[in-house]
């Protein structure tokens, strides 16, 4: 910018319109080359992937030899799968358990937080960071604290005269335990989200709603839940786009065990494509996961657009 | 996006003016939700400092029933082991230079892509745009197959090179930082466009200089994705000299069982970068966080 000032408006040709009409034409190109890098990435590794996923899903192929046309048969054999329904039900169970959970204490830690107490910031901070730490990193942190025989978890209930638990290699136990350690890492997002919520509550209703008399419970009810509607279906939408998409932590902690306990979709999908060399079967499964998570968007985005409707 | 681009000190005076009306009451001593918040604090804190205690034990503290929870003789033997006999150097090289082509590629294609789409006019812009906003839509989980078979064509596999291309610059970079550019006023970059000033020029002295809230929200996101992926990784990467830290570190615990005190050392070390980022630019961070969930 420094070297701009020189002749600014002062005497500036009669040929300007036609000089901008040119610069214009050249612009597109311009544009273009701007674009192009991010557009053919983008759609290059989306477009043909979602294709070729698709003719994938009618194919026996196992990521070497030349495929073979089997037409519906993945999806005819992933229908009677007895592997695949259980991984349906898991990842179920899953999202059913961490999805509220997490929505739950995230919003009641952001009421909490809401207020002029001290340690806000030490607090949020603590709350947080389990968020940025990989799954990779808390699989293995918590495969060290749950292990049956050396891990803390086991030395602190012998400590209080309680009897060792299996955790991650208790059938019974693995896929709750898992849900715990999302909880663990996932509550913070929640909780920050709800309380920036919070903060943008605006005071005026607040006040009003005081002034009427209403009790802490009836603002809560009435003002503060209401107004914090558009965010709650946000959040209820990202986790459980998440929870269904969970797979680096069952990698890192059980690898879907024990006897297929804690297999979540896609880990199934990973497992079929990558491991047993059967991609058109994995991604048959992926696109059921993909439709699946279609749909869910579409029903929440619906939801959104009442709420927004509703608000105006 | 409106929120990224509210300077934090605006916002501040906001929330202290929202409070205000309270402010004359005196500080209550003691709440009662510190009675809730102390002891969730603890529990969140316990696993990472339980993590830091452990990569100092000795193996004979840790692999006894029950195994000590606070270390006699605190050594930095783990620490030696998986910085002198394992491949964490390497993997942790392999990690840092993955991260920083991403980050600076998602910064600059973002940019350029992103500025295209809001500032400048070319038949066919709104449905590009309509189509890589649709893209976002896509999990990965059906797109990765395909990637993968893509990028064996290409020669990529078993190389750094197949951890970046794909993820070389994403629509949510490109879509954020056009948000963000859209919200700057017009008339700044008009006079200097028609003065003669190109547009990369105009892109680089003017709008680049006041996006920088949206710039670090790209950065800060972008690596912290990179950074923490396991999947990717886990398919495109075969041969150990490629590993990044994540992949390793699943590795190294499966083959090192019983050593833990190495594995928490290598956990520590893949952390640690985060941890410190985060920590050190923590209102960044959270306001990343916050911006793109809230407007999501």
């Amino acid at each position: 910018m420094s070297r701009v000032p020189t002749p600014i408006t002062l005497s500036r040709p009669p040929d300007n319109r036609r000089a901008l009409r040119r610069r214009r034409a050249g612009e597109a190109a311009m544009a273009w080359t701007f674009v192009s890098p991010a557009v053919l990435i983008i759609l290059g590794l989306s477009v043909v992937p979602i294709v070729w996923s698709l003719l994938l899903s009618f194919q026996a192929d196992d990521l070497v030899t030349p495929s073979r046309w089997v037409g519906l048969d993945n999806y005819r054999a992933l229908a009677q799968d007895p592997h695949f329904s259980q991984a349906l039900r898991n990842t179920v169970l899953y999202t059913a358990l961490y999805v509220p959970t997490s929505m739950a204490v995230g919003l009641l830690l952001a009421l909490a937080l809401n207020r002029r107490i001290r340690f806000v910031g030490l607090y949020r901070t603590l709350f947080f960071v389990p968020f940025v730490v990989s799954a990779t990193a808390q699989g293995v942190l918590f495969s060290f604290i749950l292990d049956p025989e050396f891990g803390a978890a086991n030395a602190v209930l012998h400590h209080l005269g309680i009897p060792s638990q299996g955790f991650l290699t208790d059938p019974s136990q693995a896929l709750p335990v898992l849900v715990a350690i999302s909880l663990w890492s996932g509550t913070g997002f929640c909780l920050v989200i709800y309380l920036a919520a919070l903060q943008d509550v605006p005071a005026s209703l607040i006040e009003a709603a005081r002034l009427d008399g209403a009790d802490r419970l009836q603002l809560l009810r009435h003002v503060t839940l209401p107004a914090l509607r558009p965010v709650t279906v946000f959040l209820l939408l990202w986790q459980i786009i998440q929870s269904l998409q969970a797979f680096d932590l069952v990698y890192v902690t059980t690898k879907g065990g024990p006897l297929g306990s804690t297999t979540v979709i896609v880990y199934f999908i990973w497992e079929q494509a990558f491991k047993n060399a059967t991609a058109g079967y994995g991604a048959a499964s992926a696109y059921v996961l993909a439709v699946a998570l279609g749909l869910i968007g579409l029903i929440l985005q619906i939801v959104r657009r009442r709420l927004r409707g509703a608000a105006v | 996006m409106t929120a990224v681009s509210a300077p934090p000190d605006a916002a501040q005076a906001a929330s202290s003016a929202r409070t205000g009306t309270r402010r004359r009451l005196p500080r209550p001593r003691f709440s009662a939700w510190h009675l809730l918040l102390a002891p969730m604090a603890l529990l969140f804190a316990v696993p990472l400092i339980w993590l830091a205690l452990s990569s100092v034990m000795s193996n004979a503290q840790i692999n006894r029933f029950p195994p000590a929870l606070w270390p006699s003789h605190p050594d930095l033997d783990g620490y030696r082991y998986v910085l002198g006999n394992a491949m964490f150097p390497r993997w942790f090289a392999n990690s840092f230079l993955v991260s920083l082509v991403t980050v600076t590629a998602n910064l600059v294609l973002g940019t350029l892509g992103g500025y295209a789409f809001a500032r400048m006019r070319f038949a066919g812009s709104r449905l590009l745009l309509g189509l890589m906003l649709a893209t976002m839509a896509i999990p990965f989980q059906l797109t990765m197959i395909p990637t993968f078979l893509v990028m064996k064509q290409l020669g990529l596999i078993d190389s750094l090179g197949a951890l970046i291309v794909p993820s070389l610059v994403t629509p949510f970079s490109v879509f954020l930082l056009r948000q963000f550019f859209l919200s700057l006023p017009r008339e700044l970059e008009e006079a200097a466009w028609i003065d003669g000033c190109s547009r990369l020029r105009v892109l680089w002295r003017i709008v680049l200089p006041l996006s920088r809230p949206a710039l670090s929200t790209v950065a800060v996101l972008t690596f912290l994705s990179t950074w923490n992926d396991l999947t990717w990784p886990l398919i495109a990467i075969n041969h150990d000299t490629q590993y990044t830290l994540q992949l390793g570190l699943t590795t190294f615990q499966g083959q090192h069982h019983t050593q833990w005190a190495a594995v928490m050392a290598g956990n520590v070390i893949t952390v640690l970068p985060v941890l410190l980022a985060f920590l050190g630019a923590q209102k960044a961070f959270i306001q990343s966080i916050t911006s793109t969930g809230l407007k999501g």
